[in-house]
């Protein structure tokens, strides 16, 4: 286990109880009435999500940092997290979201559409530049279909839900998502924590990292069968929640030797505690509507890229 | 023991180049720009799908060998020195045990004093010179102990003093029976430090042998078509113009 992992792991021992005393109304489990229901049923879950979704964003964006040897890397750049708001789209735009399934089923099945199109692009060469073209596309048809039912929706109603769910949020889930998005989500970070020796290779360039072994087809598909199963399972049930992919990487690296596999694991953690923190941070805002998590990592996000991007200028300089 | 490519061909990049290199030598690959040279490098080491022909190690096609395998017979070394995270010598230098799937500490260690880098070993590779940038890549190669070590204009972007070092580092190699293959643009390197020079033009192989032959001066004027002469003695020669 390396530093960022235990300091990472630690940090969200604490802030889990934390999360779930955080609200509106600070839980006193001593006194507030029904304080072992609100835990149970409301904030445990959601909690739990936050930390699920977290740590598969925080995953994949450190996967995709190191496959693309690029550190303003972010996952929804590559479709799939598009792709899988695109199902979920759809399936508010059916009005079939009032089935509980079937809005995470769309999702995922939006996702794999898009992870089948990627892999049918790029999947056969293997190859760095294809992979990102080919995700930039599959990322801006599904935006332009998402537009476009937006613009066609059948009634107001319907296109709130569908704009208000784009924006991403943990509100009002239940142990029903928990148990949806867990094992499709560990499975995805499994997968990627696989490729973390390869990644390494590849901080050589794909030459290299070819004249060593790896399998650099056999990499994209875990890339994309884990990026897929982490991003779209995190869609599936909370909606685009950007920037954590992208951010949590440069937290978690000054911790590590700086190696694409070292980074995976503790960006998963770090992926969890930022949205964990995040999501308790949006309860307790004293605002008339609870400000969406999506948007307000966004707000987040944005002037963190914009540091980035002036750090990264100051030291072309 | 023997790396062999047999009627190679790639698109407009290679037309059948044979060739059978010797374990314990080194052998320069020369020719103007765009002449083949590392595609036929990249050929050699398996990295490349050539469209016709076979490359054979030890009478084996290196299509049908797990790249595993392969990878740990032939090391290969590309010109750019790319190294995309600011990671730690070590651990780079560690990644040329991947093919073998340890980290053991002896060849990287003994790739380190090889190259006289030991002191580097903890040091960040963005806070490396150019000169430290080579040496530490081609201890990468070294610490996976292959059996070739086929690299592209290894002596690129360095000053003469490192040019000459890592010369000497391959030929200790090379002594140690390693098969040692270079792309090279200086003529005088080759014909001073190699044992033997293919020469490509065009994709085709235009010259092939030892270094005072296949680097004549005729040789050179009709491949490179400049009009040019070598002086000094032999292994100390220099090429001038005219």
């Amino acid at each position: 286990m390396n530093r960022a992992t235990a300091v990472f792991a630690g940090l969200l021992v604490i802030a889990l109880p934390l999360s779930l005393l955080a609200g509106r109304v600070w839980l006193d489990p001593a006194a507030t009435p029904n304080a072992a229901l609100i835990l149970a049923e409301l904030r445990l879950p959601r909690a739990l999500l936050a930390i699920v979704v977290g740590a598969g964003l925080g995953a994949s964006g450190a996967a995709m940092q190191g496959y693309l040897r690029n550190p303003l890397a972010d996952p929804g750049l590559f479709g799939i997290a598009p792709g899988a708001a695109l199902g979920a789209v759809a399936a508010l735009w059916f009005g079939y979201a009032t089935a509980p399934w079937l809005l995470p089923a769309f999702a995922l099945l939006g996702a794999a559409g898009a992870m089948a199109l990627l892999a049918a692009i790029a999947g056969r060469t293997g190859g760095i530049a294809l992979f990102t073209l080919a995700g930039l596309m599959v990322a801006s048809l599904a935006g332009a279909l998402t537009a476009l039912a937006i613009s066609m929706a059948p009634n107001a109603f319907a296109m709130s839900e569908i704009v208000l769910w784009l924006n991403g949020a943990l509100t009002d889930r239940s142990w029903r998502e928990v148990s949806l998005v867990t094992p499709l989500v560990a499975g995805g970070v499994l997968l990627l924590w696989r490729a973390g020796r390869a990644l390494d290779a590849l901080t050589l360039g794909e030459a290299v990292a070819r004249s060593l072994g790896v399998n650099t087809g056999r990499l994209l598909w875990l890339l994309i069968a884990g990026v897929g199963l982490t991003v779209g399972a995190s869609v599936a049930v909370a909606g685009i929640i950007g920037f954590v992919g992208l951010i949590v990487p440069h937290l978690v690296r000054p911790l590590t030797d700086r190696r694409p596999s070292q980074v995976i694991v503790p960006s998963a953690l770090a992926g969890a505690l930022l949205v964990l923190v995040a999501d308790s941070a949006v309860r307790v805002l004293p605002l008339v509507t609870e400000l969406r998590l999506g948007i307000a990592l966004s707000l987040l996000g944005a002037p963190f890229f914009l540091w980035l991007l002036l750090r990264m200028r100051r030291g072309l300089a | 023991m023997t790396l062999a490519a047999d009627r190679i061909s790639l698109g407009q990049r290679l037309a059948d180049v044979s060739l059978a290199l010797e374990p314990g030598t080194i052998t320069a690959i020369c020719g103007p720009n765009g002449a083949g040279k590392s595609s036929l490098l990249e050929a050699l080491a398996g990295l490349l799908e050539v469209d016709r022909g076979t490359v054979a190690l030890d009478g084996a096609d290196l299509r049908d060998m797990p790249a595993r395998d392969r990878a740990q017979r032939v090391g290969y070394l590309p010109q750019a020195h790319e190294i995309a995270w600011d990671v730690p010598v070590r651990s780079l230098v560690e990644l040329g045990r991947m093919p073998h799937g340890d980290r053991r500490a002896g060849p990287v260690d003994a790739a380190l004093e090889a190259l006289d880098i030991a002191d580097l070993a903890e040091r960040r590779a963005q806070s490396l010179s150019g000169g430290e940038t080579a040496r530490v890549l081609l201890a990468r190669v070294l610490a996976g102990e292959p059996r070739w070590i086929l690299a592209d204009e290894p002596l690129a972007a360095l000053d003469i003093a490192h040019q000459l070092a890592l010369l000497r580092h391959l030929r200790r190699a090379a002594d140690r029976g390693v098969g040692v293959v270079l792309v090279l643009h200086d003529l005088a390197h080759a014909m001073n430090h190699a044992d033997r020079v293919v020469v490509l033009d065009r994709g085709t192989l235009a010259a092939d042998g030892a270094c005072e032959d296949a680097l004549d001066q005729r040789v050179v004027e009709c491949v490179w078509k400049v009009p040019v002469r070598w002086i000094g003695e032999p292994n100390h020669r220099a090429l001038v113009s005219g």
